[in-house]
């Protein structure tokens, strides 16, 4: 197919692997693309996982996390990127792009880190009190370390929303991989469009594989119920702790 | 809001358009990943393929998906046949696995009854598996449907977007016109409410035997 061959062409141009001219080449838009992403999953990270453990921890404001969180879902992420940069001005539109990202991870990680702290088995909990720990230690001694497989789980989807979101910041006049759709679609260049396509997704690919290896190594073997390293929030549940479930 | 109130028209017809790029792939979606589930259910192999494949092509960003789904399909560039394939092949993604997880769920002493009761493989699937996987269905594709009405806007990028139209109108007007985006993202956030009320509701209508658990419900 003609298309394909096309598409193989442009990605494999070593013109479009450097930037010359002021043109970006592939290098310059994965790493802003990269970039973006980095900042605002550490910047979401850094508010939503010990709130989130807050929250579990204490069970307090429970009901209030799965309301937003459902609601942000709904939220088109394209608003939210237009509106921001047009609040902020074209000179902060990587600052309003940031807060975009970020306002896209955080509810996941919110969600991720109190279903995960909310999972851990109650008699393991208890345990722990009646062996004097302090609320602080089994915070972090047995809270954190059970939820682990959903706190990894919600960082991996936080940070694939965010990709995902970057890859429209283009739309806005930022660079990032979308840059070349953008410019692809406005030049009526369905070679460059669909290269910058492709890109995207294997970006996503591999940092989705690349953190389930990270998760599969990170989680406590104990911990490790499914190969895919995908413990749901009721799977969590109903396995336990030292479960003993054959599938 | 004189904005608003001078283009009610237009908004209510995009927000049809909006619906139909939305939903129709989770009708698709549906039917589609119902025989995938079962197959991923029924056979060790077909799940080891099916599950991680649906959890990598869901990764896939859209606006990603959009652009690749003619290289697949062979479609024009701007048909908005490539937003709703691209829909739909998130909808199955999701739905893939609940299904089959739902299936897997239903315990063995149930299945037993129904096969003593007389009831054989096909009949037995939707008499008695299919609807008590429901709840976990309408879970997901409550899911399904809020994640396409959002993620429709992000069509209007290539051209294809429902209400996303006058998210990027709006902004590319001089000066901007706030009026216009607001609309635009309240009504995609409205649409998306709605249609999840209703689904909920569904859902509770066709499980009557789950209503006193509720809140136990699945997610």
């Amino acid at each position: 197919m003609n298309v394909f061959t096309q598409v193989v062409d442009w990605l494999t141009d070593p013109d479009h692997w450097r930037t010359t001219l002021g043109i970006a080449g592939i290098p310059q838009r994965l790493g802003e693309h990269l970039q973006y992403t980095v900042i605002a999953v550490l910047i979401a990270a850094v508010l939503a996982i010990p709130l989130g453990a807050y929250i579990g921890h204490t069970g307090r404001g429970g009901t209030v996390v799965v309301g937003v969180v459902n609601s942000f879902r709904a939220l088109p992420e394209l608003g939210l990127l237009i509106l921001l940069v047009l609040a902020l001005g074209l000179t902060l539109a990587l600052e309003a792009v940031t807060i975009a990202l970020v306002l896209m991870a955080v509810p996941v990680l919110l969600a991720g880190t109190y279903a995960g702290i909310r999972n851990v088995d109650r008699a393991a909990v208890d345990a722990a009190r009646g062996m004097g720990m302090t609320e602080w230690q089994i915070l972090f001694r047995v809270e954190l370390p059970n939820a682990l497989p959903l706190v990894l789980g919600a960082l991996r989807s936080a940070t694939l929303q965010v990709i995902a979101t970057a890859s429209i910041a283009a739309a806005v006049s930022l660079g990032g991989l979308g840059r070349f759709v953008i410019d692809g679609n406005a030049l009526r260049e369905y070679d460059q469009m669909a290269a910058g396509a492709v890109l995207i997704a294997v970006l996503a690919i591999v940092v989705e594989l690349l953190l389930t290896g990270v998760q599969w190594l990170v989680v406590s073997p104990g911990l490790r119920k499914n190969p895919r390293g995908r413990v749901r929030a009721r799977g969590a549940r109903s396995e336990g702790i030292d479960g003993g479930d054959p599938r | 809001m004189n904005w608003v109130l001078d283009h009610i028209p237009e908004l209510l017809s995009a927000s049809g358009d909006h619906l139909q790029l939305a939903l129709l792939p989770v009708a698709v979606g549906l039917v589609v990943s119902l025989p995938l589930g079962w197959v991923a259910n029924r056979w060790r192999v077909a799940r080891a393929i099916l599950v991680p494949v649906s959890g990598l092509l869901y990764t896939i960003p859209s606006l990603a998906l959009f652009v690749i789904m003619p290289l697949v399909l062979g479609t024009r560039i701007l048909d908005p046949i490539n937003v709703q394939a691209a829909l739909t092949v998130y909808t199955v993604a999701l739905l893939v696995r609940s299904i089959a997880d739902a299936l897997a769920a239903v315990p063995e002493s149930v299945i037993a009854a129904a096969s003593a009761m007389g009831y054989r493989t096909g009949g037995r699937f939707f008499a008695v598996e299919l609807p008590l996987a429901v709840p976990v269905l309408i879970a997901g594709v409550r899911v399904a449907a809020v994640s396409n009405i959002s993620l429709v806007a992000v069509g209007q990028i290539i051209g294809v977007g429902g209400l996303g139209f006058f998210l990027l109108h709006g902004a590319q007007s001089s000066p901007p016109n706030y009026q216009e985006i607001v609309a635009g993202i309240v009504l995609i956030v409205l649409l998306a409410l709605v249609v999840d009320g209703l689904l909920a509701f569904a859902g509770r209508a066709m499980t009557p035997w789950a209503r006193k658990r509720a809140g136990v419900v699945a997610r």
